[in-house]
């Protein structure tokens, strides 16, 4: 799981996509400077951000499904915080051994085996946390010339700045802070107990087995005495250091490696396993009334929760389908608000903003109606289509800023502000815009 | 104090301090120790900063500290970079004519973005912010222009002012006819009626004021009252103003003539913030 988990995070930003000429090849690219999120074949532009939205709400509810049915599984399966935890401790017994041995070093003098344990130790935490810190830049930037430029030391200062920051957070997190993190900085612990319910799998210590416990000597009977023998190996190996046979508590991540701790333990005195095991608080009253264990996963709030998230994925996936090719904003001159030309026409001003979001340049009608006998200027436009609308060429995946005038006859004016219609169409696909603004002129 | 003197108070089971105000004995209760280290800490920083950076009074000067360095100096150093890049495209408006600077993309961009910042800077107060003028301030963005539209045009106006202090200004002066006894209130009645009926058909001046237009105003507005640019006289038939349109304020300006004044902004701006200014108004949306 760990390696899976940390694989995505790693390899992620090497996976290429390609999107033609000029356009960045890499499948994820978060791009700050030119103001675009890529995803495979979908482009997001700063004015989409609910896509964002949508997708962390998606994320939200699959938690809430997620821990509703199993518990939290998110903690102790897929939090980054637990997998870079485990990644740390794992470096930690692989340096220092195990608890007990740890425990030993860390009470003994500081002598030289300490010192080089120690040192060795943090020298690869610090290798972690830079790596962990160096991939997070490359979903930023093109991986392959930033790692480039990264060893050969000609990287920006801001990507060294990212880098060392993301560096020493995963240092102290993973490190240091550990499961402090998940009990008093982390806020999910304390929101999930809403979602769970007496179905949701927990791990467990099933008491109704193990009680009355007490050490359990070879080859004294089974009888009248619970399985559990305090070995305490559940809670030696807890890595937020409970004892799960307390019951349910905030603390626990359900990292469940009290439950393979255990079930060593079981299988080394001969009992069965599963004394801890994920189970539901309904089994309990279920194994009380002599009924067996039933892992009802399909319930009301399941059921709700995935309603929920399949329509949000519906939603997400049709307007990421349906998604305009094509933005437009239109902005009428405020100061001055009209013009009044020699002629005695009325002229208002518009800074018209075509955005094409396609994959190619485009070529744009400007049709404006809604006022009699109006007449549009575009200063540098000598483009127009048979009906003598302007046509703009946008390139693609660009913002362009046209300045257009309306000027309409002083005995077209009806009202001092009436209403106009900006039809922005692509002549080479069917994208459209329409905008619906005002033209203001002189009191009547 | 010595430690014979240490006294433990019953009720908080903290020293006392030996000293005793009317039976009421004070105890020992010192400043945490983070608090000490931090203000000590403090101090150091405050002494440090002093050595280092200006600090004291002097009599006529001050202290300027070991690193001898402002945050004014700074600003000034990074104003003077900043300036030197602008100063190559300063330099290239300077050296190029307007028509050019136009169709130059970059350069276009920045005399737009220069003239915009130098306009609010300069001309806004008379011209307003959106250049919509005032009466008797023309406004920058119509198709009507006094002195003419085209850039070299608005360059020269910008340059030398109207009526301005420049030996190259440009000037004229509309007599005063009624002040000057060249006309009297009739004439000058009846001239303003044919002025009027040159932008309306519906009016009919009396017989003989096109006689009088001929004679005395035609020569700078033209027989049809369309105006000289070239003499910076208006078009009278039109429908914008510079001044007033109703017809008593008309003949007032027939009596005793009117007349504003454009600063020339020659030596006052730079070049090319001159050239910037006219690139920047002929883009208005009036420009010809």
């Amino acid at each position: 799981m760990m390696l899976f988990t940390l694989g995505i995070y790693y390899i992620t930003p090497w996976i290429r996509y390609d999107r033609g000429e000029g356009m960045p090849d890499q499948a994820i690219l978060i791009d700050i400077a030119g103001r675009r999120f890529y995803f495979f074949f979908i482009e997001i532009w700063p004015q989409e951000v609910y896509y964002i939205t949508g997708l962390m709400i998606m994320g939200g509810i699959a938690l809430f499904l997620v821990t509703s049915t199993a518990g939290r599984m998110w903690c102790g399966y897929s939090c980054p915080q637990t997998i870079w935890t485990d990644l740390f401790v794992s470096v930690e017994r692989f340096f220092e051994g195990e608890r007990n041995a740890r425990i030993r070093l860390d009470k003994s003098p500081w002598n030289f085996t300490k010192i080089y344990k120690r040192l060795l130790k943090h020298i690869t935490w610090i290798w972690i946390a830079l790596l962990t810190g160096g991939a997070w830049v490359f979903y930023f930037a093109d991986a392959p010339t930033l790692f480039n430029q990264i060893i050969t030391n000609s990287a920006s200062f801001d990507a060294y700045l990212w880098i060392g920051l993301l560096a020493s957070f995963t240092y102290v997190f993973g490190g240091i802070a550990r499961e402090q993190v998940c009990i008093y900085m982390c806020p999910w612990p304390r929101i999930q107990g809403v979602m769970m319910d007496e179905e949701s799998l927990a791990v467990m210590y099933r008491y109704d087995r193990g009680e009355p416990r007490g050490p359990h000597k070879k080859n004294e009977t089974w009888d009248d005495r619970g399985d559990c023998i305090q070995c305490r190996q559940c809670i030696v190996v807890c890595p937020t250091g409970i004892d799960i046979r307390d019951g349910l508590q905030l603390e626990c991540i359900q990292c469940s490696l009290c439950i393979d701790a255990c079930n060593n333990i079981m299988t080394k005195i001969g009992r069965p396993q599963g004394l801890i095991a994920y189970d539901s608080l309904k089994n309990f009253e279920r194994r009380a009334k002599g009924g067996k264990n039933v892992f009802r996963i399909i319930r009301p709030r399941t059921i709700i929760y995935s309603i929920l998230l399949i329509l949000v994925s519906v939603i997400m996936f049709y307007s990421l389908m349906n998604r305009s090719e094509i933005d437009v904003n239109i902005l009428r001159d405020r100061n001055p608000l009209f013009v009044q030309l020699s002629s005695g026409d009325i002229r208002n001003g518009y800074t018209v903003k075509i955005m094409n979001k396609s994959t190619a340049e485009q070529q744009y009608s400007i049709e404006v109606d809604g006022i009699e006998n109006l007449h549009i200027r575009i200063d540098g436009v000598d483009k127009f289509d048979e009906h003598g609308a302007p046509i703009i060429t946008v390139t693609r995946d660009k913002l362009r800023s046209i300045k257009l005038y309306i000027s309409i006859p002083r005995n077209s004016l009806t009202a001092d502000s009436m209403d106009v219609r900006f039809k922005i169409k692509s002549i080479d696909n069917d994208a459209q815009d329409v905008q619906v603004t005002s033209f203001k002129g002189p009191k009547l | 104090m010595s430690d014979d003197n240490k006294e433990i108070d019953e009720v908080t089971g903290t020293d006392t301090t030996g000293h005793e105000w009317d039976g009421i004995k004070e105890l020992n209760t010192p400043m945490p120790r983070w608090w000490i280290y931090t203000f000590i800490v403090c101090c150091i920083w405050g002494f440090a900063y002093q050595f280092l950076y200006p600090s004291w009074p002097l009599i006529d000067s001050y202290y300027e500290g070991y690193f001898a360095e402002t945050q004014r100096d700074r600003v000034h150093a990074e104003l003077a970079s900043y300036n030197q890049i602008r100063n190559i495209s300063a330099d290239k408006i300077k050296s190029m004519d307007l028509a050019a600077i136009k169709n130059d993309h970059d350069l276009n961009i920045f005399a737009l973005e220069g003239g915009k910042a130098a306009f609010g800077d300069n001309c806004a107060p008379c011209h307003g912010t959106g250049a919509q003028g005032f009466v008797g301030y023309p406004n920058l963005n119509d198709d009507d222009w006094i002195w003419g539209g085209s850039l070299d045009d608005i360059h020269t106006t910008i340059n030398y002012g109207i009526r301005g202090v420049h030996e190259d200004t440009r000037i004229n002066e509309m007599p005063a006819y009624l002040r000057d006894e060249l006309l009297n209130k009739a004439e000058i009645n009846d001239v303003v009626t044919y002025v009027e009926s040159l932008a309306d058909n519906s009016i009919h001046p009396a017989a003989g004021s096109s006689e009088i237009f001929a004679d005395n105003c035609a020569l700078c507005h033209g027989e049809d009252g369309k105006g000289l640019q070239e003499l910076g006289a208006p078009d009278l038939t039109d429908a914008i103003k510079l001044y007033v349109t109703d017809r008593d304020s008309m003949i007032d300006i027939v009596s005793y003539s009117r007349g504003g004044v454009m600063p020339s902004w020659n030596g006052r701006l730079d070049e090319a913030t001159i050239k910037s200014l006219a690139i920047y108004v002929h883009t208005l949306g009036g420009g010809e």
